[in-house]
């Protein structure tokens, strides 16, 4: 007997009936065309299936599609913004965090669970946070560049944007000092 | 310390050879956008699921389908008789023949009898993943269990359970008379040599001091994060099969495929999309891929067949698996005299693809290592055993021979009472030696093995290290540090003399360059990339020859109808040969521009200047025309000269003249626990020659993968199965692929010794890691461990095995 649920994807909500086995990785990818996440061991070892579950990183794998009714998810396909990549993507990109790519969509969305959590990780955390996710084409050392890379953009970033709205408190202040 | 990337945009075509450019293949991987054979949807698509024997040695008397096949959404159940009856021939070839080798038939689905834990019985296919599953267990196999047999060595015993019959008459597996067993022992695929057996003989009579370990170089399971997939179609019309498929040589797989199936080749369109790792799994035709194609003819469907992770662990051929002895010879001084080495290769229970190449071309030969030996005798038996059929997995060969090399080499030191790094520099090749010819039938065309060492000693700190080694131990803390100067052989070339080795197939690379009428190029290589950064470095090897930007060109690999021939990728030979069939044909193209501008310009063409994408004339630099525009005349055809074809593109098939000959040295430094054999690493190190670098930073992470997947051998992996032929290791959970926290931080390094005889002086990397740092872990482990007396421990090193060789001794001493 199929049920009913309800999986808002990266936003996007989406009604689907699913068979009470059906693994929330195959819903992804089969149903809904979220090919991002991958399977690479059906057992929650690997962990290339990894997406985010109301910001928790879970093996998608080891998740029924039931148990997620209701919930938001976040996959790969939702790091980028606007056409610019995330600074996990980014930080992959500069560091070579990557090669044949398979585990990297479960990689980053751990690292993003990581980052969100503690924004400025040191090597041994790192290591330790993403020891759930497999990686054979890399030696891991590039991956945990990558990570730091991304929290140190993110820290930029913000910087920036509390500078942008300083200033533009700054510029209202002017423009009211001025009338 | 990290090498920095660089954006493409911000390159000059001066400089782009040789730039850590970021990669091109990253943004749709690090979107979700790249497809991988899974990810191709079609709403016709049936599943098929395959089963599997449960038992590593049974005869099968019977399977009954009716159950599964009375499911609904099954849409057939298929066995061997299927097979047969539909009249395809179905039997796997061998790619790679030894002298009196045993080639037994292998089935693509077990007929009357399974011989491996995994070996397909049956498949189905349903309209749906989950059911094709379900359907499996629907099936009632009749097994009767037979004895199984595991190990190399063992199972050239005389009482073995033999695997395959080598009688005349296929009916008869008992056909074991005295006279049979005594000349080939049952499940004897092979027994090979290489070397002078006289002469090293004689240098171990002759020789002052002498070493020998027994060693064994465990069963790996590659485990690329990928398993392996196909999806197949079948186009009645036109009879042409469809195939997207994890493949390392889409080529290689058409022709093999071809022959299996009956399918002629060009009617096999075989498609790689993006592909999650390979590491040697994914060169190899196995029986599920062809299964996959049958199918989708049978029913006319499209079909796709996704391996879960415990049929890799199951199917997926294994690496290594060597049980072997290994003697030193050297004379008073410490010089190296002689090495003798006799090892038993499981083969598992059929000859895989290029098996019987692994235990004895590529290892055999690698065996004199850096090291100017004078005598050198190995001897292999290749065995069948009741595992999964082992074949090259990331090194291949090489990796078994480094690892018995610098294991004698380290306890040659020992035996010595010498420095290991002073053994090891005293008995080098010495530079003004090269060419050198070993006694192991290879001649190293280049070479300078003390630079390596001199900065790996140099990065660890060497002479302070062994005194901070030395104070530790006063403290009862035990540190190790280990070598590794290891050599390899890759871009396996020429094919002529593979062809004289047993290679069934030739080992060139072609490479396709089209410059468009605007100036802008596509290159096709029929190498197959599944990580290692092609679409980037060869793009750099266009622009270099070209002078066209980088970003003006576009790379395809892996498919069938695009790229005119391929050999794939494997063997480290990417960049060495199918870089130089891209770099060759660049030259073709810029000699026929060359031709075209000249009678354009009015001038000879041995007055033309060619640099950075410009022809122009010698001392009249105003008169001059870039390739781009030379490439617009080509296609217009109005003028060029009378002779010369239009258009602008060129192919060659590129041969090496001989392998190329990567080096260097590794330095392992870790502490070790004897209380709990737990090991810590202090520092890696690593100094690799791969010559020419294309991409400093796709070299740094193809060594530091390589050293990652070295380190799970020595540390970490080990695939066992029981008596009866059961994998004990099969899973992830089993089997520990190493995790983030298993891999220390790694320095690297280079030296640069150009390849001397292809076009670009480069070597290849993609397996220097893996073939080096085993040893090096291993010989850091045994040196902590030298006031226990312990020389030797076989890998996995895991804690139980470290802890109970310390205490072994202890009891001992």
């Amino acid at each position: 007997m199929e049920h009913d649920i309800t999986l808002t994807v990266n936003d996007t909500e989406h009604e689907i009936a699913v068979e009470p086995r059906t693994l929330l990785v195959h819903t992804l990818r089969d149903a809904l065309g979220y090919t991002g996440a991958n399977v690479g061991c059906e057992s929650s070892l690997c962990g290339a299936c990894t997406v985010t579950m109301d910001g928790d990183a879970v093996k998608s794998c080891t998740v029924l599609a039931v148990q997620a009714d209701g919930t938001e998810i976040e996959t790969v396909e939702g790091l980028a913004e606007d056409g610019d990549f995330h600074p996990i993507q980014e930080g992959f990109r500069k560091e070579h965090g990557l090669q044949c790519g398979y585990c990297t969509p479960g990689m980053m969305m751990t690292a993003r669970e990581l980052l969100e959590d503690n924004p400025d990780p040191d090597e041994a955390e790192i290591r330790e946070a993403i020891e759930g996710n497999l990686c054979r084409c890399t030696g891991y050392q590039n991956i945990v560049n990558a990570v730091e890379f991304a929290a140190d953009r993110m820290e930029t970033d913000a910087a920036n944007r509390d500078i942008a709205a300083d200033g533009g408190t700054d510029r209202t202040t002017d423009t009211v000092e001025d009338e | 310390m990290s090498i920095e990337t660089i954006e493409a945009e911000e390159i000059d075509v001066e400089e782009v050879l040789g730039s850590a450019i970021e990669r091109r293949e990253d943004p749709e991987l690090v979107t979700g956008e790249g497809v991988y054979t899974d990810d191709v949807q079609d709403p016709e698509l049936a599943h098929m699921a395959v089963l599997r024997s449960q038992y590593g040695h049974a005869e099968i008397d019977g399977i009954d389908t009716s159950e599964a096949e009375a499911m609904d959404g099954v849409i057939g159940v298929y066995t061997a008789e299927d097979i047969d009856e539909a009249g395809t021939p179905g039997d796997l070839p061998v790619g790679w023949l030894l002298p009196d080798l045993k080639t037994p038939s292998h089935p693509i689905l077990a007929g009357d009898r399974a011989r491996y834990q995994g070996d397909g019985v049956a498949v189905v296919v349903a309209e749906e993943r989950y059911l094709a599953h379900d359907a499996l267990d629907r099936i009632d196999v009749d097994y009767e269990r037979l004895d199984a047999v595991v190990d190399p060595k063992a199972a050239v015993e005389a009482d073995a359970p033999q695997l395959h019959d080598w009688s005349e008459d296929p009916t008869d597996t008992d056909v074991r008379d005295d006279e049979d067993i005594e000349r080939v022992p049952p499940n004897q695929a092979f027994d090979w040599e290489i070397g002078d057996s006289e002469a090293t003989d004689e240098a171990f009579e002759n020789a002052a001091h002498t070493v020998e370990v027994d060693l064994e170089n465990q069963r790996l399971i590659p485990n690329a994060m990928e398993p392996r997939a196909t999806v197949a179609e079948y186009k009645p019309g036109t009879g042409e099969v469809e195939v997207q498929m994890t493949s390392q040589n889409p080529h290689l797989h058409r022709q093999l495929m071809s022959a299996v199936l009956d399918v002629p080749e060009h009617k096999l369109h075989i498609v790689a999309p993006e592909v999650g790792g390979g590491f040697g799994s994914k060169i190899h035709h196995y029986p599920d891929e062809a299964l996959t194609c049958w199918c989708a003819m049978q029913l006319e469907r499209p079909v796709k067949w996704q391996a879960t992770r415990s049929e890799t662990y199951l199917t997926d051929a294994h690496g290594r698996d060597h049980v072997t002895h290994a003697e030193l010879a050297m004379d008073d001084a410490g010089t190296i005299t002689g090495m003798r080495v006799t090892t038993y290769a499981g083969m598992g229970a059929y000859l895989s693809t290029f098996a019987p190449s692994i235990p004895t071309y590529l290892y055999g030969t690698l065996l004199s290592g850096q090291y100017d030996i004078p005598a050198i005798h190995c001897n292999v038996i290749g065995s069948f055993t009741n595992g999964a059929p082992v074949d090259a997995y990331r090194g291949a060969g090489r990796p078994e021979a480094l690892y018995v090399v610098e294991r004698l080499v380290t306890l040659g030191a020992r035996e010595m009472g010498m420095d290991p790094a002073a053994f090891r520099r005293q008995n080098f090749i010495p530079e003004d030696d090269f060419p050198h010819e070993t006694p192991v039938a290879v001649v190293y065309d280049s070479g300078d093995y003390e630079p390596a060492l001199d900065a790996a000693l140099e990065m660890v700190e060497y002479e302070e290290l062994r005194e901070r080694q030395a104070e530790l131990r006063e403290e009862d803390r035990y540190l190790g540090i280990g070598f590794s100067s290891y050599i390899e052989a890759c871009g396996l070339a020429p094919s002529e003399l593979a062809g004289q080795l047993g290679a069934q197939a030739g080992l060139w690379e072609s490479g396709l360059v089209r410059v468009h009428p605007s100036g802008t190029v596509t290159a096709f290589c029929g190498t197959s990339g599944h990580g290692q950064g092609h679409e980037t470095t060869y793009a750099q090897i266009v622009s270099d020859e070209l002078g066209v930007p980088y970003e003006d060109i576009e790379i395809v690999e892996g498919d069938t109808d695009e790229i005119p021939q391929g050999m794939g990728t494997y063997g480290s030979r990417s960049a060495a040969v199918g870089g130089s069939a891209l770099a060759t044909s660049s030259q073709k193209v810029v000699d026929k521009a060359r031709t075209i501008a000249a009678h354009l310009l009015e001038t000879g063409e041995e007055d033309l200047e060619f640099e950075n994408g410009e022809f122009n004339v010698a001392g009249a630099p105003e008169r001059s025309m870039t390739i781009q525009e030379v490439a617009q005349q080509a296609y217009l055809a109005h003028n060029i000269p009378e002779g010369v074809e239009p258009g602008l593109e060129e192919t060659s098939f590129y041969d090496p003249e001989n392998f190329t000959f990567p080096f260097g040295t590794h330095v392992a430094v870790v502490e070790v626990d004897p209380e709990s054999g737990e090991i810590e690493f202090h520092q890696y190190a690593a100094v690799d020659d791969v010559g020419n670098q294309i991409n400093p930073k796709i070299v740094e992470g193809q060594i530091h993968g390589g050293i990652a997947q070295g380190i799970g051998q020595a540390l970490y992996e080990g695939a066992v199965y029981d008596d009866n032929g059961t994998l004990l290791t099969g899973s992830m959970q089993d089997y520990a692929v190493p995790k983030a926290e298993h891999v220390p931080n790694m320095e690297t390094d280079a030296t640069v010794t150009p390849a001397p005889h292809n076009p670009l002086g480069v070597k290849g990397v993609g397996e220097a890691g893996t073939i080096a740092s085993p040893q090096a872990v291993v010989n850091a482990v045994t040196d902590a461990l030298q006031p226990f007396d312990i020389d030797h421990i076989d890998m996995p090193l895991t804690e139980e095995k470290v802890w109970r060789a310390v205490n072994g001794s202890e009891e001992g001493s």
